[in-house]
């Protein structure tokens, strides 16, 4: 057994020994996380990925201090103006039609705001996606894989054919509909007191916090939350099958824990590793949901910066402004790739044997 | 194996239920119908048109009617449950199973295109990857499977027609008629696909390798060519098989944005609009018969399995 091999083996099996039934192997588990970093710091693709996603993250947070102007600032007599330098790289012959000024450092919108603040901004709309629509599936696949799998018997078998029944369920129809509703209802809700008002004013809320002054991230969050915590589940339920069978809860169970230490204690951490990985390589599929939906127009709500929406602006102009769709397009892309980088050096450093697998 | 399908087709139709009422409740809880105007109708011309369309009965007995449960006002059994769609509600003179008609074929070829762009690039590529670990084979075509998945569709889309149509001019930006018009949003579409296939036929290889009888079959001194492709990649196969039937139903219903960018009249297209036209009946129709396309060909997934490996049991 190679030293890779048996250090995945103590992932599976050794953490819950450690917590509080033996001491000796604490030593271990602190070893065994490190190992894990240390992979992870080891593999340069995965460095790579976390360098990005934190730069993306400071950026979405200072976006106000980096971005030159603000995501709706512009000039409408500067529409789709480009700076000089600009007509040089792109290819067709843009000098001969475009109006050149240099204002703006990457060129302007169709309504003359400019693109390098708005795909900047467009960070603030694409990143809580990823990290909302992440921790909404970890939160409800975890806890609901868990109980299905801890139980068992009668309860596992309703709790995994209602999974079923959801996985049946078209997903990008399913949230193409939810946004639909959600829009209709609820962005024009008036009357103080209803429900819809209130769900509408917590939905500002979340956009004045995320500094968006409009967006409907809400809704977003509760359309990618609510369809994507089925995978999770399965995950945590078909671990947590194998792991209550072990010994050492048994031995918890003897002891006299509950349930809820049980599952919180000793079985969450030793199960934590793969779903963390599978949750990580989740999170691009989330950002492009969002950017499909605002593609099509059922995403963020304008002037919102989103990246879907300034692709499908800037398509529309393809042939003129090719740069229009590549700016985001390349945001969209660096920022895909970095969570992927990430997830497969999360995955090689804690299951070294899945290496290359999906 | 009879008794396994036949338990699974039972099991389709609380599925398809389900599927159908939380649809059918989604879509009329959304406010707004498909007669309003921006020009308020009479409102004896407005009451007509419910009664005609069936709008003006209660919602559970729109909805059985619409399944087909029910004799509907015309005293009728004519739903789901007779593979009758019903009418479009905005587009007067056409039926939702004409609009199939038309439309699904475009869907359905590009889902197929792009199938078997993402089978006939990532299985090779996956192939070649394992036979040569760590080799420069190996991390150019992992390589190519990380940018493949990382780079949605709708990035690869405009980029292609900027190459392929604006820049060297060789095929046609959007449309759809002729095998030209299928290259790119097969491509855009199937690209992502054939990189998560690459990445599964190579994991999954190099597993099989290392089993015993692969080393039988080469000491019984079969050519490395049968050893791979009859004893190896059979099995091999049996994960990526997995993840075709979604992968498949995936490919078709996600077909809105490559249709949109591509401006192919498919059914995804006709989706979107017909969520903006309050169009009940095109959009139920849709939602059910992408559901049942999904739920037949996760079956027709684990009816494969047993071909591919016997070994694999049905109780």
């Amino acid at each position: 057994m190679t030293k890779q091999e048996s250090a995945a083996r103590a992932l599976a099996s050794g953490r819950a020994d450690a917590q509080g039934l033996n001491s000796e192997n604490q030593q271990k588990v602190t070893n065994l996380w490190q190992d894990a970093i240390y992979r992870l710091t080891r593999n340069r693709a995965a460095v790579l990925g976390l360098i990005l996603i934190v730069l993306l993250v400071l950026m979405s947070a200072f976006a106000h201090v980096v971005a030159p102007m603000h995501f709706t600032a512009g000039d409408a007599a500067l529409n789709n103006a480009v700076p000089l330098w600009l007509t040089k790289v792109m290819p067709g012959h843009m000098e001969t039609y475009t109006q050149i000024s240099d204002i703006y450092p990457l060129g302007a919108d169709y309504l003359g705001r400019d693109l390098l603040s708005r795909v900047i901004y467009g960070t603030r709309v694409s990143l809580p996606v990823g990290f909302v629509g992440a921790l909404t599936a970890l939160l409800i696949g975890l806890i609901y894989g868990s109980v299905s799998g801890y139980y068992g018997g009668k309860v596992d078998n309703i709790m995994m054919r209602i999974v079923d029944i959801m996985y049946a369920f078209p997903t990008m129809l399913l949230i193409i509909l939810m946004m639909a509703f959600f829009k209709s209802s609820f962005s024009g809700a008036a009357t103080p007191g209803t429900p819809a008002y209130e769900f509408n004013r917590i939905n500002k809320v979340v956009d004045s916090l995320l500094g968006l002054q409009s967006g409907g991230m809400l809704f977003i969050f509760i359309g990618i939350g609510l369809t994507a915590w089925m995978g999770i589940a399965r995950l945590a339920r078909g671990q947590i099958l194998s792991l209550k069978e072990k010994e050492f809860i048994l031995a918890s169970h003897m002891i006299g824990a509950r349930d809820g230490r049980i599952i919180w204690r000793h079985i969450l951490p030793n199960i934590i590793g793969p779903i963390l990985v599978s949750v990580t390589l989740a999170i691009p599929g989330y950002i492009s949901t969002e950017v499909f939906l605002s593609f099509i127009g059922l995403g963020v709500d304008p002037p919102a910066p989103s990246w879907g929406a300034m692709i499908s602006d800037g398509a529309k102009a393809l042939r003129s402004y090719p740069h229009q769709v590549l700016l985001p397009a390349l945001f969209l892309a660096v920022t895909m790739f970095a969570f992927n980088f990430l997830g497969d050096g999360l995955r090689d450093a804690l299951d070294p044997r899945m290496r290359g697998t999906k | 194996m009879s008794r396994f399908i036949i338990r699974r087709l039972i099991w389709t139709i609380p599925v398809i239920l389900f599927i159908s009422i939380v649809t059918f409740l989604l879509v009329h809880a959304v406010p707004g119908g498909p007669f309003d105007t921006e020009k308020p109708r009479p409102a004896e011309i407005q009451a007509n048109l419910m009664k005609h369309y069936g709008l003006d009965q209660p919602l559970w007995k729109q909805y059985t009617d619409y399944m087909g449960f029910t004799r509907n006002p015309s005293g009728d059994y004519a739903g789901i449950l007779q593979w009758d769609f019903g009418p479009s509600i905005t587009q007067r003179s056409r039926t939702v199973n004409e609009i199939f008609a038309a439309h699904l074929p475009v869907s359905a070829t590009l889902g197929v295109a792009a199938l078997l762009i993402a089978v006939g690039v990532g299985v090779p590529l996956g192939i070649i990857a394992s036979l040569k670990q760590n080799s420069a084979w190996d991390y150019l075509s992992m390589a190519l499977a990380i940018v493949g998945v990382s780079v949605p569709s709708i990035v690869i889309g405009p980029i292609l027609i900027l190459v392929f149509a604006l820049t060297l001019g060789w095929l046609p930006v959007a449309g759809w008629g002729s095998f030209k018009h299928i290259l790119m949003p097969s491509l855009a579409l199937g690209l992502s696909s054939s990189a998560i296939i690459a990445r599964l036929t190579r994991a999954s290889m190099l597993q099989v390798i290392r089993e015993d009888y692969i080393r039988t079959a080469r000491a019984k001194g079969l050519s490395e060519k049968v050893v791979i492709v009859r004893h190896a990649l059979k099995n091999a196969f049996i994960p990526v098989a997995t993840v075709l039937g979604p992968m498949f139903a995936a490919l078709v219903t996600g077909t809105f944005v490559i249709e949109q960018i591509f401006a192919i009249p498919g059914l995804g297209k006709y989706f979107i609009s017909s969520i903006t036209n309050r169009d009940y009946s095109v959009v139920m129709g849709t939602t059910l018969l992408y559901a049942l396309f999904l739920v037949a060909s996760n079956l027709f997934v684990d009816v494969t399995y047993a071909f591919l490996d016997p070994r694999i049991q049905f109780e």
